[in-house]
């Protein structure tokens, strides 16, 4: 039997390495991690931009429970309505709603974190289920945490002008964690996924434009057809650094790359500064990425190719955000059963300057007209209890 | 096959050499400045959850992010 069991671990380790992985960790030995803390926040989200208004609230409750677990439900909720320039330039304004639920928990239990979580988001057209499942060890007497997480969604995608149209779309993504203790006054962490989708992966009203000498514009449209399988890994380093009078500064970076060949780079830096009960924070992000290769503003006739893009999220685009953010922590004595409380105010302004995709409705010759750019408002406002 | 490789050794010598007698080059007690909800990677899960959505309906680029992310009509 003893020996058996080994030969059980590496017959199962064999078909899944990441087993392997965790069984080895959990043998290293390490210290007990820190469930997340209670508390409960209401968030109001704004964004503004491109003619689309999206709104609504987040709601988040968590609690501990017993000493070993903690619980948490969210409820989420898109107001949107929608004039952008893909819906201006073939289709027309619409009006709708998606609400998101998620449940999980964490579950403390021989050093190890373990966390578990379900959210289904539903809207007219796009229902989606994901399942995720974390773990989380602390080693080197918390110096590291080492997490890997696996996660899995199912997505239906409906049509509001064909009920007959039905796809699906399934996900998973793997997830490695290392968070690292530095200095005194120095975190850093690194994180890699890999996602893989399958299935229907464009939107059944986008279309793409081809060069059409018959229409009265020059141009004509035609349903855009995406692969039915791509696949990502992205790599994120990120730091903080704590500095002596009190404020910290953070900075990340993000290399990103799919088999639709997109690479993204992303670059971030920000500023915490408190005064007393108040604090400010500043931040700066850059993104840029280059598009798909089925990606065109225009093509040179119908059915040029196999697979044909005109989503400007797969075009060559970089984009600029500035954030201004300013929080209040109060009942910083307690009051009855409340630790704290705070509320923060957020605002994050995107500048969005597309290299390959055209403002149809700018003028000029089909394939000349002015390249497209907007700009976002986004405004959060969150108060959070701790409890 | 490589990539498990290393993975596979990385993760033996955490054994091998033994958490336990890993010297923390920062005690317990001098991590007082890293406590500071300042210092934190998630300090409004809520807020960053939002942020990241936020993003990657706009964005090719998507992952990484530290979170668990959610389930979302991003298409």
């Amino acid at each position: 039997m003893l020996r058996a069991v080994p030969e059980v671990v590496v017959a199962a380790t064999r078909q899944q390495p990441g087993l392997l992985v965790l069984l080895l960790l959990l043998a290293a030995g390490a210290r007990a991690g820190v469930l997340p803390e209670d508390r409960a926040d209401a968030l109001y989200h704004y964004y503004d931009g491109g003619g689309v208004q999206i709104d609504g609230p987040s709601l988040l409750m968590r609690k501990q429970v017993g000493q070993q677990f903690s619980v948490f439900g969210n409820y989420y909720v898109d107001t949107i309505s929608s004039a952008s320039i893909d819906v201006v330039t073939t289709a027309s304004a619409y009006d709708e709603e998606r609400t998101e639920y998620s449940v999980g928990f964490d579950y403390l239990r021989a050093d190890t974190i373990m966390s578990f979580s379900y959210g289904n988001s539903d809207e007219d057209d796009y229902q989606a289920d994901t399942f995720n499942f974390g773990i989380a060890q602390e080693i080197f007497s918390g110096l590291t945490t080492i997490s890997l997480g696996y996660g899995k969604g199912s997505d239906t995608v409906r049509s509001n002008v064909d009920s007959s149209f039905e796809e699906d779309a399934d996900k998973q993504s793997y997830r490695l964690g290392i968070s690292q203790i530095i200095t005194r006054n120095m975190l850093a962490s690194v994180n890699y996924e890999v996602i893989t989708d399958e299935g229907f992966l464009n939107n059944p009203y986008r279309s793409v434009r081809y060069l059409d000498p018959t229409s009265g514009t020059g141009f004509s449209f035609q349903p855009e057809v995406y692969p039915n399988t791509r696949t990502s890994n992205a790599v994120a380093v990120r730091s903080r650094y704590f500095l002596p009078y009190r404020a910290a500064v953070h900075g990340g970076y993000r290399y990103f790359t799919d088999d639709w060949d997109i690479d993204a780079h992303t670059a971030e830096i920000g500023y915490t500064q408190p005064f007393g009960a108040w604090s400010l924070d500043l931040g700066y992000r850059f993104y840029t990425q280059t598009s798909a290769e089925f990606y065109s503003d225009l093509f040179p006739y119908e059915d040029a190719q196999n697979f044909l893009a005109r989503d400007k999220e797969l075009s060559s685009f970089d984009s600029h955000t500035l954030r201004l953010g300013v929080s209040y922590d109060f009942l910083q004595d307690g009051y009855q059963f409340l630790e704290k409380g705070s509320v923060k105010l957020f605002y994050d302004r995107i500048y969005f300057n597309y290299d390959d995709f055209r403002n149809i409705n700018g003028g000029g010759n089909p394939g000349e007209e002015p390249l497209y750019d907007f700009e976002a408002d986004v405004i959060q406002f969150l108060f959070s209890f701790w409890f | 096959m490589s990539q498990l490789r290393i993975t596979l050794t990385f993760c033996l010598v955490l054994v091998v050499t033994g958490c336990g007698s890993v010297e923390p080059w920062v005690k317990p007690y001098e991590r007082d400045r890293l406590a500071d909800p300042i210092m934190s990677f998630d300090r409004d899960p809520v807020s960053n959850g939002y942020i990241n959505h936020v993003y990657e309906a706009r964005e090719g680029a998507r992952g990484a992010s530290g979170s668990s992310g959610g389930g979302c009509g991003c298409n």
